[in-house]
């Protein structure tokens, strides 16, 4: 394959568990791993042996379509074998905890576990107890690595550099884990990050976060190069965060006289499951500056290169 | 009494009861201490205990511990949390009611004394329930529970969200001269948290629990103090808020006194994010931030704090092992209190070795009206020996409580009890050979 593995002195740890804990190099070697990957997956044969005859267990203890999907799609591209489950189907329903559902996977050798979790730090404690790569593919409402490194990715094809650009992320800071892994990333990388969304769902301390935060959208957006829109988590939401949708989206959502307020070569993002007409308005989703669906193509090649660079040992090329 | 007498020859006497800071030794006979004085002779058939470089003061007392027993045999019962009171240099401990069944009538707690009679190698004094099954609806039997041996009321871990049935439990407390002990927290504020709210919660993605939801809680239970002049103390207080509000209480003439535990005056939330998410940190009231660590300290020693508080709260390890957010809070610290005490603030003269003895003994007793916390010739021989200098490594074969949740586990730390003695008997001899790792201290 083409994919060699870039700047060899950067070395990763065993696990993807969070951006918070990953350097700019590491960053930078994700992303730039996933240019090798994204090719591959505009070949007519899609698909490279690098991964043959490893294992990749995929535990999804919270619902999820897309990322699951990618997930899927990634490991079979690199021909790695692969097993998937969810939370309904295992044994957590029948009252085991995550550490013995864990161990017993790990009795059957995976290389790689790739976990969704509703708590936070759930992949922590699987990666301080097994010895097999850890790949957080979403910890409650703590971080979702792999989402901010293809965000990123999608923004650097799009913009061709992260650092200098202006990026609103904006709505349910509170809840998101898209929003804590990407204000950590693209602070790191160099960009301009200002946060927006009602008071009741902007988590406490967060502007000591490096982000400039603030409560209406239009002062987020304004000038804005990226207009991130986050997902309203209704189901955690509680009846606390604001009084119902139609009040959310007059005041918070993003319409398309608010786009206007940003750069005109602005781009749109949302990570999904999309609330139409909550934190978005369709005619802006589907517009010409939307790279939501650049975003789902994004997610295989950098879970590619993730799995690559965390699995795919290269004395075995 | 048949033991035989035990001297203590040649320590440091600590003794703040009495403003006692100087080398002398220390005779108990018969149960009692007989005399503290200079070159005592040792009597005929008395064991003698060197104890030069060492200090010797009156057992600890812990006001706030959980024995688990009955109900939770598998954390710990009355004989392991014994042991492990006694290794930590602690004669006198008093224990929540928070058991299965509540501690909250007669029977209940004739049931306790008779298991702290046959079991229990040092004092423990029970605490009844302010309410019914800690349910917050009802009073418990606060007069024939008293009659029956409770030192102190409380619903610890279970706030009385409601002001007018705490309003009630005080006035009915004052009768039997019973404190009320708050474990101050507004149950709505506080809901689903897990650690203390800051930065660190919001870069971990863990619900949190404001400082408001302990000094609220604090605010309204002094005004229900100043109501009804019961003498209040407030469990485990975390927050510089808190104590700026008992303070100021204090000054007005409100009867109230509180406690800290070791771990809110050496800890931080940082910990919780740099451990990723160990659940030995996570406690109720959470860790909070640096400043408030620092105005606990700064509480200490200006008398703020009458006591030093363990809120020992030992739950097994299968209870331990779950994610953050599903673990139990709480963590032991009848074990592992003097020498991180010690540690944290003899070497950086935070505390005076007679402060920290005062904050460990004679300052509870005050605070609940319990005899001890003194040397005094004629009380019950409640004595611990403990150094500043030696080490103590803290491993799970050592460990006397049956639960292992410290985040000091595989520790080693400045500060060691030597020898614990409960009415003129040794109940804990430091043993080198059950800490392997300590074999190596003085490279550390």
């Amino acid at each position: 394959m083409s994919a060699s593995k870039p700047a060899a002195t950067t070395k990763l740890g065993k696990d993807l568990l969070d951006i918070d804990s990953l350097t700019k190099d590491e960053i930078q070697l994700y992303l730039d791993t996933a240019e090798s990957m994204w090719e591959i997956n505009k070949r007519s044969i899609k698909k490279v042996p690098t991964l043959r005859g490893k294992l990749v267990a995929n535990l999804f203890f919270e619902s999820s379509t897309r990322t699951r999907f990618s997930f899927e799609i990634a490991e079979r591209r690199l021909s790695a074998d692969s097993i998937s489950f969810t939370a309904a189907g295992s044994s957590v329903s029948k009252g085991e905890t995550l550490l013995d559902t864990a161990k017993n996977l790990m009795a059957m050798a995976p290389d790689a576990i790739v976990i969704r979790h509703q708590r936070s730090g759930a992949p922590h404690m699987l990666a301080r107890e097994l010895p097999c790569a850890i790949v957080n593919a979403g910890d409650g409402a703590h971080e979702h690595p792999t989402q901010a490194l293809l965000d990123a990715f999608t923004i650097r094809r799009r913009k061709g550099r992260l650092a200098g650009l202006r990026v609103a992320i904006c709505g349910d800071v509170l809840h998101s884990r898209v929003a804590r892994s990407n204000v950590s990333l693209l602070t790191k990388m160099g960009a301009d990050v200002t946060l927006s969304g009602p008071r009741t769902l902007m988590p406490v301390g967060v502007e000591q976060y490096g982000a400039r935060c603030v409560n209406r959208i239009e002062a987020a957006v304004e000038d804005a190069d990226v207009v991130m829109m986050l997902r309203v988590q209704k189901e955690r939401g509680g009846g606390l965060g604001y009084p119902n949708d139609r009040e959310f989206f007059e005041l918070f959502g993003l319409t398309p006289e608010r786009r206007r307020l940003a750069r005109r070569d602005a781009i749109v993002m949302h990570p999904g499951p999309m609330n139409r007409g909550v934190e978005i308005d369709s005619s802006v989703a589907d517009g010409p500056d939307s790279a939501i669906l650049d975003q789902v193509e994004a997610g295989v090649a950098i879970r590619m290169a993730v799995l690559y660079l965390l699995i795919g040992s290269s004395g075995e090329e | 009494m048949t033991d035989k007498p035990i001297l203590i020859a040649g320590g440091r006497v600590v003794d703040p009861s009495r403003g006692v800071d100087q080398v002398l030794d220390v005779l108990m006979k018969d149960g009692v201490i007989a005399r503290v004085g200079e070159r005592i002779a040792a009597p005929k058939g008395a064991d003698v205990f060197y104890a030069e470089g060492l200090v010797v003061a009156p057992g600890f007392v812990d006001l706030h511990v959980h024995f688990r027993e009955p109900g939770f045999e598998h954390k710990e019962t009355i004989a392991t949390g014994t042991a492990s009171a006694a290794a930590g240099g602690y004669t006198t401990v008093c224990c929540m009611a928070n058991t299965d069944p509540v501690i909250d009538d007669a029977p209940a707690v004739a049931f306790l004394v008779r298991r702290i009679r046959e079991t229990a190698k040092i004092r423990v004094l029970p605490i009844g329930a302010v309410t019914k099954n800690l349910e917050g609806k009802e009073l418990s039997e606060i007069g024939l529970m008293k009659a029956e041996g409770i030192v102190a009321i409380s619903d610890d871990g279970k706030p009385v969200s409601n002001g007018q049935l705490m309003r009630r439990a005080m006035e009915y407390a004052s009768m039997f001269s019973l404190p009320v002990v708050v474990h101050a927290e507004d149950p709505h504020l506080a809901q689903g948290g897990a650690m203390n709210e800051g930065l660190v919660s919001t870069r971990l993605g863990l619900p949190g629990m404001p400082n408001a939801a302990e000094s609220a809680m604090v605010a309204r239970d002094l005004q229900i103090a100043a109501l009804t002049g019961t003498p209040l103390h407030f469990a485990h207080v975390s927050t510089k808020e808190s104590l700026a509000l008992i303070r100021q209480a204090r000054a007005s003439g409100v009867k109230v006194t509180c406690e800290a535990t070791p771990h809110h005056l050496t800890l931080t939330d940082d910990a919780v994010s740099r451990s990723r998410y160990d659940t030995n940190y996570k406690m109720n009231p959470p860790l909070r931030t640096e400043e408030d660590r620092q105005a606990l300290v700064d509480a200490l020693n200006d008398g703020t704090i009458d006591a030093i508080a363990t809120d020992h709260a030992p739950h097994h390890p299968d209870e331990k092992a779950l994610e953050f957010a599903d673990a139990p809070f709480g963590i032991i610290g009848l074990e592992t209190a003097l020498p991180v005490l010690v540690d944290a603030f003899l070497p950086a003269k935070v505390l005076s070795v007679s402060r920290l003895v005062e904050l460990l003994s004679t300052s509870p007793c005050r605070a609940f009206g319990l005899q001890g916390g003194t040397l005094a010739e004629g009380v019950s021989a409640d004595v611990v020996v403990f150094s500043t200098e030696n080490k103590t490594t803290f491993t799970a074969e050592a460990l006397e409580s049956r639960s292992r949740n410290t985040p000091w586990l595989g520790r080693t730390l400045r500060g060691r009890v030597e020898r614990t003695y409960f009415g003129g008997r040794e109940v804990y001899r430091y043993d080198e050979s059950r800490r392997r790792p300590a074999a190596a201290p003085a490279s550390r």
